[in-house]
C-alpha cells in the first residue's frame, strides 16, 4: 500500500480547498452580486478548467512555472528552488484546475440569498462585510460546503494537470491516482487494486458525508 | 436648519421612466406622512432613495442639516449612516436567527446587558414576550411583522419607512394592528413615512399625504385638505371616493354610531374600536336623492341641502350638494330629468347607514 502517495493526496486536497475556500469566497461574492458589464468574461475564464483538456492546462502551467517565465525565475529567487516539479507548483496547479468547482457552487448560493435581507442589514447599520459574514455567509453554508467537497474530492482525483506539472517524484508529487497509474503500468494489479479502493471509500465518504449534512435540519444560527 | 426631510430628487429607470420625489416633511417629532398611490406609480422607489438603496439622478434629499444625496455633487450617504428603520413589506427578517437575534442584530456596538435589556424593551413593546427563541418561520404573520418593526426601532432611528406594512396580512388582523400602530408610533413620537395604496390605511394612519401617479407627485398636504379639496380629477380618481368628512364620534350603541360633522349628525354602522374622532367615507352611488317631502324609508339619515354643482359624467350625472358640508352624489341621467334636477334645487339626500363607512382617526 502506497500511504505516501495517499498521504501527499490528502494533504493536496486539503490545501487546495483551503485555498480555494478564501479565493473563492470574495471572488464567487463579487460574481453573485456585481453589476459590472465585462463579468461574463470573468465567468468564462474560472469556468474554462471545467473544459479544457487537463494536458492543456498543464502544458500552460510548466512553461508558467519554467525558469525562463517570469513567475518560474521570481520564485526561484525567492526559495532558491523551481516551481516545477515541487509541491507548491502541483498545489498552484490544483488551485487553478479546481477553482469552477469551488467558484461556481459558491456564487449559486450567494445569489440566492434575498437581496431584500442584505438591505435590511445594511439599513440596520451593519457594514457590507459584516452582512456578507452574519447574512450571506450562514444563509449559504449548504452551497459552499458543496464548493468545498467537490473542490477537495477533484484535486483527490486529478490526474493529468498533476502529471504534466508534478512530474512523478515518490513522496513530493506522486499523489494517489498516479501511483494507480504507476501500479498497473507495473503489472501490480493487487497493489493498484489497493490504491484504487482507498480512493473509491475516501471519495465516496466524503460526499456521502455532506449530502448527509444537506439533508440536516437547519439549525437556528447562535446569537452573535 | 429648519428639521425637514426635504426631497427635490429623481430616479430614472431606463426605458421604465422616471420617479420624482418632491416634498418637506417634519423631521422631528410624531408625523405620519402617507405616500399613497396605485401599484407601480413609484411610491416604493421613493421609499428606497430616502432610505438610501436607490442612487439619485438628479437633485438632493436633506434631512434637517444633513445631506443624504446631493447628485450633482456626486454624495451618497449609504443606508447605514441614516439612522433610518426600514420596514420593507415582506418584512426580510433574518430567516437563520431567531427573535432575539433579529431584533439585537442592530445593537453590535452595545455591550451584552445593555443589549439584553433593549432586546428585553422591544420584545415588551411589541408584545411579542415567549417567543425570543422562535425562529421566522414558526410566527404568525402579524407577529412577523411586529419582530420586524421592533428590529427597525432597535437602533432609536431618527425616520421610520414602512412600505405597505400591513398588506402581507389577513384583514382582521389588518384591522386590529392598524389600531395599534399609530398609537406606537405616536408614543415612540418618531416621525414616519408610510407607503400604501390602501385608502384605509392611509385615513387611519395618515397626518399628512402625497398623493403619486406614474413615478409623479399630483398633490401633497394634511390628509383632510388633500381629501376634501383633490386638487384635480386624476387626484379624486386616485383616492377613490366622492365625499370624506372627518366626524366627531357623539355615541355609540347598538352597532350604530353617531357622529357630529359639524351641526349635522349622522348615523353610521359601528366598526368598533371608535375613538373621538373618525372619518366618514361616503361612496355617491351610496346617495340617494327626492324632491319635496320624502315619505318613510329604511335610510337612517336625511339630510336637505341645495345642490351647488351638476356634472354630467358619461351614463351618470354628478352632483355636488351642500348640506352644511359637501356631499358627492352619482345619479343616472335618466333620473336627474325626471327630477328635474338643477342647479340651486332643493332636495333630500338618503343614506343608509351601512353606506357611510367609518375609519378611526384619533
Amino acid at each position: 500500500m502506497d500511504w505516501e502517495a495517499l498521504g501527499l493526496s490528502l494533504r493536496l486536497a486539503g490545501l487546495t480547498t483551503l485555498v480555494l475556500l478564501l479565493l473563492g469566497l470574495p471572488l464567487a461574492w463579487w460574481l453573485a452580486t456585481t453589476r459590472r458589464r465585462w463579468k461574463f468574461l470573468v465567468e468564462a475564464l474560472v469556468a474554462m478548467p471545467l473544459v479544457l483538456p487537463p494536458t492543456v492546462l498543464g502544458f500552460y502551467l510548466l512553461l508558467a512555472m519554467g525558469s525562463r517565465s517570469p513567475l518560474g525565475r521570481g520564485y526561484i529567487a525567492l526559495t532558491g528552488h523551481p516551481l516545477a516539479f515541487s509541491f507548491e507548483g502541483l498545489l498552484l496547479a490544483s488551485i487553478l484546475y479546481s477553482l469552477p468547482f469551488t467558484v461556481q457552487p459558491f456564487a449559486a448560493a450567494f445569489a440566492a440569498v434575498d437581496r431584500g435581507l442584505l438591505e435590511a442589514s445594511w439599513c440596520l447599520g451593519a457594514s457590507r462585510l459584516r452582512t456578507f459574514l452574519r447574512v450571506a455567509l450562514p444563509l449559504s453554508w449548504t452551497g459552499i460546503l458543496t464548493g468545498m467537497v467537490l473542490s477537495f474530492a477533484h484535486t483527490l482525483g486529478e490526474f493529468g494537470v498533476v502529471l504534466m506539472v508534478g512530474g512523478d517524484l515518490p513522496g513530493r508529487t506522486r499523489t494517489a491516482s498516479i501511483a494507480v497509474f504507476d501500479q498497473v503500468q507495473a503489472l501490480d494489479y493487487a497493489a493498484a487494486g489497493r490504491t484504487a479502493l482507498l480512493l473509491l471509500g475516501v471519495s465516496f465518504g466524503v460526499l456521502a458525508l455532506t449530502y448527509g449534512l444537506r439533508h440536516a435540519r437547519r439549525l437556528p444560527w447562535p446569537l452573535s | 436648519m429648519a428639521p425637514f426631510l426635504s426631497a427635490g430628487a429623481e430616479r430614472r429607470f431606463p426605458g421604465a421612466g422616471t420617479v420624482e420625489a418632491r416634498f418637506d416633511i417634519p423631521c422631528t417629532g410624531f408625523s405620519i406622512t402617507v405616500l399613497f398611490g396605485p401599484s407601480g406609480s413609484g411610491k416604493t422607489t421613493i421609499l428606497r432613495m430616502l432610505a438610501g438603496l436607490e442612487r439619485l439622478d438628479a437633485g438632493r434629499i436633506l434631512c434637517g442639516d444633513e445631506t443624504w444625496a446631493d447628485a450633482d455633487r456626486g454624495v451618497h450617504r449609504p443606508p447605514q449612516a441614516r439612522r433610518i428603520g426600514l420596514l420593507s413589506q415582506g418584512y426580510d427578517l433574518f430567516p437563520h436567527l431567531d427573535v432575539a437575534a433579529n431584533l439585537a442584530y442592530g445593537l453590535p456596538g452595545l455591550v451584552p446587558d445593555e443589549r439584553r435589556a433593549r432586546v428585553a424593551h422591544l420584545l415588551a413593546l411589541l408584545d411579542l414576550q415567549g417567543l425570543e427563541r422562535r425562529l421566522p418561520a414558526q410566527l404568525s404573520g402579524g407577529q412577523r411583522q411586529r419582530v420586524a418593526l421592533g428590529r427597525a426601532l432597535a437602533r432609536y432611528p431618527r425616520l421610520l419607512l414602512l412600505d405597505e406594512p400591513l398588506s402581507a396580512l389577513d384583514r382582521p388582523t389588518q384591522a386590529r394592528l392598524r389600531r395599534g400602530l399609530r398609537d406606537l408610533l405616536r408614543h415612540l413620537d418618531l416621525p414616519t413615512v408610510l407607503v400604501t395604496h390602501d385608502r384605509t390605511e392611509a385615513l387611519q394612519l395618515g397626518d399628512r399625504i402625497v398623493v403619486m401617479d406614474g413615478g409623479r407627485m399630483c398633490q401633497a398636504g394634511p390628509i383632510r385638505e388633500v381629501f376634501d379639496r383633490p386638487s384635480d380629477p386624476a387626484v379624486a380618481r386616485i383616492l377613490g371616493v366622492e365625499t370624506v368628512l372627518l366626524g366627531r364620534v357623539v355615541d355609540a350603541r347598538d352597532g350604530l354610531a353617531t357622529l357630529a360633522v359639524g351641526d349635522v349628525l349622522l348615523h353610521a354602522a359601528d366598526p368598533g374600536g371608535l375613538g373621538e374622532r373618525a372619518f366618514l367615507c361616503i361612496r355617491g352611488e351610496d346617495v340617494l336623492l327626492e324632491r319635496g317631502d320624502p315619505g318613510p324609508s329604511t335610510a337612517r339619515n336625511r339630510l336637505r341641502g341645495w345642490i351647488r354643482t351638476l356634472q354630467p359624467e358619461g351614463l351618470l350625472v354628478r352632483l355636488t350638494l351642500d348640506c352644511g358640508f359637501p356631499l358627492e352624489s352619482l345619479v343616472t341621467r335618466q333620473a336627474c330629468a325626471e327630477l328635474r334636477l338643477a342647479e340651486g334645487e332643493v332636495v333630500t339626500a338618503l343614506l343608509k347607514a351601512s353606506a357611510l363607512h367609518l375609519i378611526p382617526h384619533d
